[in-house]
């Protein structure tokens, strides 16, 4: 009689067992399935911002295009060590931020393998204006002002360039910025503040 | 207030108003500027991104680049270390080409004291010959007076 109330107990165990596993093994899977959309969704909303800052800190479209490959390659990696301390953005922006350090650095340790660069030249990057209703003389001005900040960025210290750029080109805020580069609030003004006189001066010299 | 002094409070505030005004031009442009400037790289970046990719014909380019430096790599590492190998083996020939002549003049040094050496004692053996031959016949006189002394 015992034997045959344990078996039933042991099966009855084995059988809950089972069912608990394959209950976890479904959650398991649909967490896994929810991140993996959450994931999909920050790449589609992000990726267009990532690739322009990327496009306008190197001038290089080919380049631009493998770094935030190799951005949201990473973020995916590290998908489940993102906390959500910060926005989804700052935590990519911060990846492509040191990607892009990375790059440079790699850059110039390997000089000899990649003697030519792909950016464009200034006067390329200026042939970009959005086709308005202004007159040929407003774009033509309009195109001098923006070579003339391009030129200006050229001769910004790499910190400088990234905080212009995103305060200027991606309108981010000055304390996102600040959790983007890992600089204090007091930095990124004092960053920026440079960086505008420097394209004041650009501007100013040309007239 | 004076008429000079009323005068030069109204220049003062004529030369604020158009400085102001000049500041303010200049941040006009600055923001315009920086507003094309946005514009701009949006306008690229939103035609970049749509642009089809031309990856194959980067990675062929890439992959010849990466050929000839490496061949040019491997043309500079064998040309170093043949001409390593050359400059080590002259040294080594011309230390072999060194002891050779060394060992050479050693030899003829040896030679030289050897010769040196017989023609000396043929010299003294010479000097006993002749000595031990003419003695006897200069003693030969007294020699005689001796035999002569010994017969009386």
């Amino acid at each position: 009689m015992d034997g045959v109330v344990n078996s039933d107990s042991v099966r009855a165990s084995t059988w809950v067992m089972a069912a608990g596993t394959a209950v976890e093994a479904v959650t398991m899977a649909t967490a896994e399935d929810t991140a993996a959309q959450e994931f999909a969704r920050v790449v589609e909303r992000h990726r267009p911002q990532i690739f322009r800052f990327l496009l306008s800190s190197t001038r290089d479209v080919d380049l631009a295009e493998t770094l935030t490959q190799e951005c949201f390659l990473k973020a995916h990696r590290n998908w489940a060590s993102f906390r959500g301390e910060s926005s989804a953005m700052t935590w990519l922006m911060r990846i492509a931020i040191n990607l892009q350090k990375d790059h440079w650095r790699n850059r110039r340790m390997q000089f000899w393998r990649t003697t030519r660069t792909n950016s464009v030249d200034l006067d390329e990057a200026s042939e970009w204006l959005p086709s308005g209703e202004s007159s040929v003389e407003q774009h033509l001005l309009a195109k001098e002002r923006v070579k003339q900040v391009w030129k200006a960025v050229k001769g910004l210290s790499e910190r400088q360039r990234t905080v212009f750029l995103l305060r200027y080109v991606e309108e981010q805020e000055l304390s996102e910025i600040a959790a983007a580069t890992g600089l204090s609030e007091g930095t990124v003004k004092a960053h920026l503040s440079r960086a505008v006189a420097r394209v004041r001066s650009e501007l100013g010299g040309k007239r | 207030m004076s008429g000079t002094e009323k005068r030069e409070n109204k220049t003062d505030g004529l030369n604020e108003q158009g400085e102001t005004r000049a500041v303010d031009a200049e941040d006009v442009e600055l923001e315009q500027a920086l507003q094309d400037f946005k514009l701009s790289v949006h306008a690229w970046s939103d035609a970049a991104y749509g642009r089809p990719r031309t990856i194959a014909h980067e990675v062929r380019r890439r992959s010849w680049r990466l050929a000839v430096g490496w061949a040019l790599g491997c043309v500079l590492v064998a040309g170093s270390v043949s001409g390593g190998l050359l400059e080590r083996q002259h040294q080594l020939e011309l230390k072999r080409i060194a002891q050779q002549r060394a060992a050479e003049q050693q030899k003829q040094l040896q030679e030289q004291q050897a010769r040196a050496k017989i023609s000396d004692e043929v010299l003294l053996a010479d000097v006993d010959s002749d000595v031990s031959r003419q003695v006897p016949s200069a003693m030969e006189p007294l020699a005689q007076m001796m035999l002569e002394d010994e017969t009386k």
